[in-house]
């Protein structure tokens, strides 16, 4: 009989999607599980405020590695932070429907799309060789604002559109001109969404690897300004797992990393929860 | 009276030239890695650049043709196991999943989307790797490991996109078709499916820019052996690895010829994502 009949085709279909839920957590559960398993053991202190020893050798903790990664996401903020605000600002208040905006759009979107070794080779051509920024921290920070641009602009925007527009009407209507609206009323309302950009955006800079690795040298010695190389979390985690036997090393680091992902990942949700539950409980 | 007009149009036309930022950085990513790499690919030859069997840059032989098929092979195999997992899923939440459940599994979704890729890559060595190996044959380090771990690292776009057009959805259609009898899989598969088709299609479409852009894992789960690869089980090299792998030493021509891989690889993302502009747009 090659007629399935209705029902059983909605049992087998039903087990199927069931089965394809559960094989998503279940992939992120073993992975999740097994680096921490195997990473938290050779966690300690000491590992943490060690310096790492370089070379063939993975001995050592990844002390100047988190110094590096601090300062790399700083530099990356300091510029990132106001230009995606500046940007999404306009979108969301100033920009007129018209083509050009469209452009910009679409601008955005592309850019969000490449990848991000395309932005290596863009970074080491433009601020590694033709700055002479050589290979350091300041080439991969200023790298790393162009990958995280679109992010940062589109979940701006979100939250400033997420304002509800009785708050600008009331403002107008005080007799505020546009910009202090925007300025005193519609950004601090926005604040909360604009925090969740930021935090969204600094997880995935802990993440990024393939365009730093070409801009950022990955040297693991302290870094003395932003002019040094440096190596960032996920760049310790390549080099100890390709170059080095240390793989409890890497393990260890792997085990950071997915720490701090879980601990942004949970923060901006419920920033975002209790954004958007204020927003919507005073419309 | 005219102070406050003046005061008014400052910040409108700084957010404007702001907001051109993203623009402007990918004109200047486009425009880079053109200035770099098009005098090489012009003095190869371009049917010789894409179509030449051999990579030797000490020899001066710069022929990108295996790289391209390894690309084309991996990211077939990420999306021939990654697609049917990702679109049950999908389905499951959009559809089956209570509550409590999808309020579980949507963090997890977004966790495996915040992973950084070198620890799935690093996951992959230790894991599937050495499975490979042992139970497959083979070096382990090959196209089937670099599928799995791409299939993986594509499942939250792939989820994410489709859900959300499922969702989008007139409830009209299912109440409809429940009306006429219609069992709940062949709701989802008379209707719901063919209505989301757009959204579904440009979901994968962009998995598969994100598996043909993905670097760090790759390298480290592929092998990166430059030959054309007979089985899933050889090792192989992608693109995006070729470039990874010798920017670090290269120089000269040599690092042209790396430019000249991303112009191609910068080529094929953008048609991948015009198409799912497209797909998203002709609705």
């Amino acid at each position: 009989m090659r007629n399935i009949s209705p029902k059983t085709a909605q049992k087998i279909a039903m087990a199927g999607i069931w089965a394809g839920g559960a094989v998503t957590v279940g992939i992120l559960l073993l992975i999740v599980i097994y680096v921490l398993l195997r990473g938290i053991p050779s966690l300690s202190i000491d590992f943490l405020f060690t310096a790492p020893k370089g070379g063939l050798s993975g001995d050592g903790g990844i002390s100047t590695i988190i110094v590096s990664t601090v300062y790399l996401i700083g530099t990356t903020l300091i510029i990132l932070v106001p230009v995606g605000i500046g940007a999404a600002i306009y979108l969301a208040e100033y920009a007129p429907s018209n083509k050009f905006t469209g452009v910009i759009r679409y601008g955005v979107e592309v850019l969000a799309g490449v990848p991000s070794i395309i932005f290596g080779l863009f970074g080491f051509a433009l601020f590694v060789t033709a700055l002479h920024f050589k290979f350091s921290i300041l080439s991969g920070a200023l790298t790393l604002v162009c990958i995280l641009l679109p992010t940062m602009i589109r979940t701006t925007e979100e939250a400033i559109k997420g304002v509800p527009q009785a708050y600008r009407e009331g403002a107008l209507a005080l007799g505020a001109t546009r910009w202090q609206t925007i300025s005193r009323v519609v950004i601090p309302a926005a604040m909360p969404g604009v925090i969740t950009a930021t935090i969204l955006c600094i997880g995935r800079a802990i993440g990024e690897t393939a365009c730093l690795y070409v801009t950022m040298g990955g040297s693991a010695a302290m870094p003395s300004s932003l002019l040094s190389g440096g190596r960032t979390l996920s760049l310790q985690v390549f080099y100890l797992a390709m170059e080095t036997r240390a793989l409890d090393k890497a393990m260890a680091t792997a085990a950071v990393l997915i720490l701090i992902i879980i601990i942004v990942n949970t923060f901006t949700t419920w920033l975002a929860h209790r954004f958007y539950a204020r927003m919507g409980g005073n419309v | 009276m005219k102070i406050k007009k003046f005061g008014e149009k400052i910040p409108q036309s700084l957010f404007f030239i702001i907001a051109l930022s993203a623009l402007s950085v990918l004109a200047l990513i486009t425009v880079f890695i053109l200035i770099e790499g098009v005098p090489l690919i012009s003095k190869v030859g371009v049917f010789k650049f894409l179509f030449g069997m051999k990579w030797a840059p000490s020899l001066g032989q710069y022929g990108i043709f295996p790289m391209i098929v390894g690309t084309v092979f991996v990211t077939t195999g990420a999306i021939i196991l990654g697609v049917p997992i990702a679109l049950c899923c999908s389905i499951f939440l959009a559809e089956f999943a209570p509550k409590k459940i999808s309020n579980l599994v949507r963090p997890a979704i977004q966790l495996l989307a915040g992973i950084p890729s070198v620890v799935y890559g690093f996951w992959g060595l230790i894991f599937i790797v050495p499975f490979i190996r042992n139970y497959m044959g083979g070096p382990g380090l090959s196209i089937l490991a670099g599928s799995i771990i791409l299939a993986i690292m594509i499942l939250p776009t792939i989820i994410s996109i489709s859900e959300v057009s499922i969702l989008a959805l007139p409830p009209l259609l299912k109440e409809g078709a429940f009306a006429l009898g219609a069992t709940h899989w062949q709701t989802i598969r008379g209707v719901l499916l063919p209505a989301a088709k757009s959204g579904i299609l440009a979901s994968i479409i962009l998995g598969i820019g994100r598996a043909v852009g993905e670097t760090m894992a790759v390298i480290m789960v592929l092998g990166n052996a430059v030959a054309l690869p007979k089985s899933i089980l050889d090792p192989a090299r992608t693109l995006t690895t070729n470039i990874g792998i010798e920017m670090g030493y290269a120089s000269g021509e040599h690092q042209q010829a790396l430019f000249a891989t991303g112009i191609v690889l910068l080529v094929i993302i953008m048609i991948l994502n015009a198409s799912a502009q497209y797909a998203i747009r002709r609705k």
